[in-house]
């Protein structure tokens, strides 16, 4: 499974990551849909770093297209509370 | 593949496709998204390029406020010796206003720098790929029959399209922060120009009423505390002046 984190990296993990990568991602969601900053920034951060501790680099000269894509480490809460609604970080 | 990923990704993943949708046209011929590619390239460089000119008008801007902000203190001297204490403490009120917009240069100067970092890194990850995608069409158009490699290369520019997205998507944060940053630059150059410089606090920076008033708060003493230590450098303090900082025996202020 292919990850990037927009603007870092893409990183290879193992399929077996995937159950925690959702956990991971579900808690920011949640905040996210709460619409109540506290905790996303902690939240979003321990989810980029499982991606980049778990996950191997692929290497630049390496073409592949990845199946998880992750906003920016500096997003913040106003443009991905926005992007669930439609604009946000990419617009529609 | 929706479904097996999280929602935050998919959401994502669903922009940077439509994105690539709205950039890809099937009639193009392969060469042709290979040049696409190389013109894409030229653009991170050019946003570099912005990002740095950016970077050197603050500069610019940061040496402009430092000498602003020793000439104050000058005047403030010079002021005092000459008996005119509220005009000491205008070009002090001044000095303060002008080390606080510093301050906040210092921090848009660190962020540039942060920015033009990540730019560099986003162009030289782009080009491997750029230039791997290059090797891989050639190696596919020998290997396959036409309509084989169609397949096949059109699966490698996707995977270079979403790098290409994704420096897109960099990019365009970059220039959204330094054209917030230059409207605020030029907007305190007019100001400093028409003399109006201790208004700075009136522009928008992201600061809400409750930081002004605190800043105001904080920027009393401060002011205070450079009075009294020209007046006790001058000899003037009426009881013993509050040691501030470290400038306790720097020369008194040149009288007049």
């Amino acid at each position: 499974m292919i990850v990037r984190i927009s603007g870092e990296d893409q990183y290879r993990l193992d399929d077996s990551q995937r159950d925690q990568l959702n956990e991971l991602e579900e808690k920011v969601v949640n905040i996210v849909e709460s619409g109540a900053e506290d905790g996303f920034g902690d939240a979003f951060a321990t989810l980029l770093q499982f991606v980049r501790d778990k996950g191997e680099p692929v290497p630049a000269d390496d073409i592949e297209s990845s199946d998880v894509i992750l906003p920016p480490a500096d997003v913040t809460f106003s443009e991905v509370t926005s992007d669930f609604t439609g604009e946000g970080l990419i617009p529609d | 593949m929706a479904g097996l990923t999280g929602r935050m990704s998919t959401v994502i993943k669903a922009k940077v496709s439509k994105l690539l949708d709205r950039a890809e046209d099937p009639s193009e011929t392969l060469d042709y998204s290979y040049q696409k590619q190389v013109e894409q390239l030229q653009n991170v460089k050019k946003g570099i390029a912005d990002v740095v000119t950016a970077k050197k008008r603050l500069q610019m801007q940061e040496s402009s406020l430092q000498q602003s902000v020793v000439k104050l203190d000058t005047q403030a001297r010079q002021a005092m010796a000459g008996g005119n204490e509220e005009l000491a403490r205008a070009a002090l009120e001044r000095k303060n206003v002008a080390q606080t917009e510093l301050q906040g240069l210092d921090t848009q100067v660190t962020e540039l720098e942060q920015q033009q970092e990540k730019l560099t890194d986003s162009e030289k990850k782009l080009r491997a790929k750029i230039e791997a995608f290059r090797t891989k069409k050639e190696v596919i158009k020998a290997q396959y029959s036409a309509a084989e490699a169609q397949v096949r290369i059109s699966e490698a520019a996707t995977g270079v399209g979403e790098q290409m997205a994704d420096v897109g998507l960099a990019m365009q944060r970059a220039v959204d922060k330094t054209e917030n940053m230059r409207a605020r630059a030029d907007a305190v150059g007019e100001l400093e120009a028409a003399g109006t410089f201790d208004d700075i606090t009136q522009l928008g920076s992201g600061e809400d009423d409750i930081d002004r008033q605190l800043k105001e708060l904080s920027s009393q003493p401060a002011v205070d505390a450079d009075l009294a230590k020209i007046k006790s450098e001058l000899g003037q303090g009426s009881e013993p002046a509050p040691q501030i900082a470290s400038g306790g025996s720097e020369p008194a202020g040149q009288g007049q």
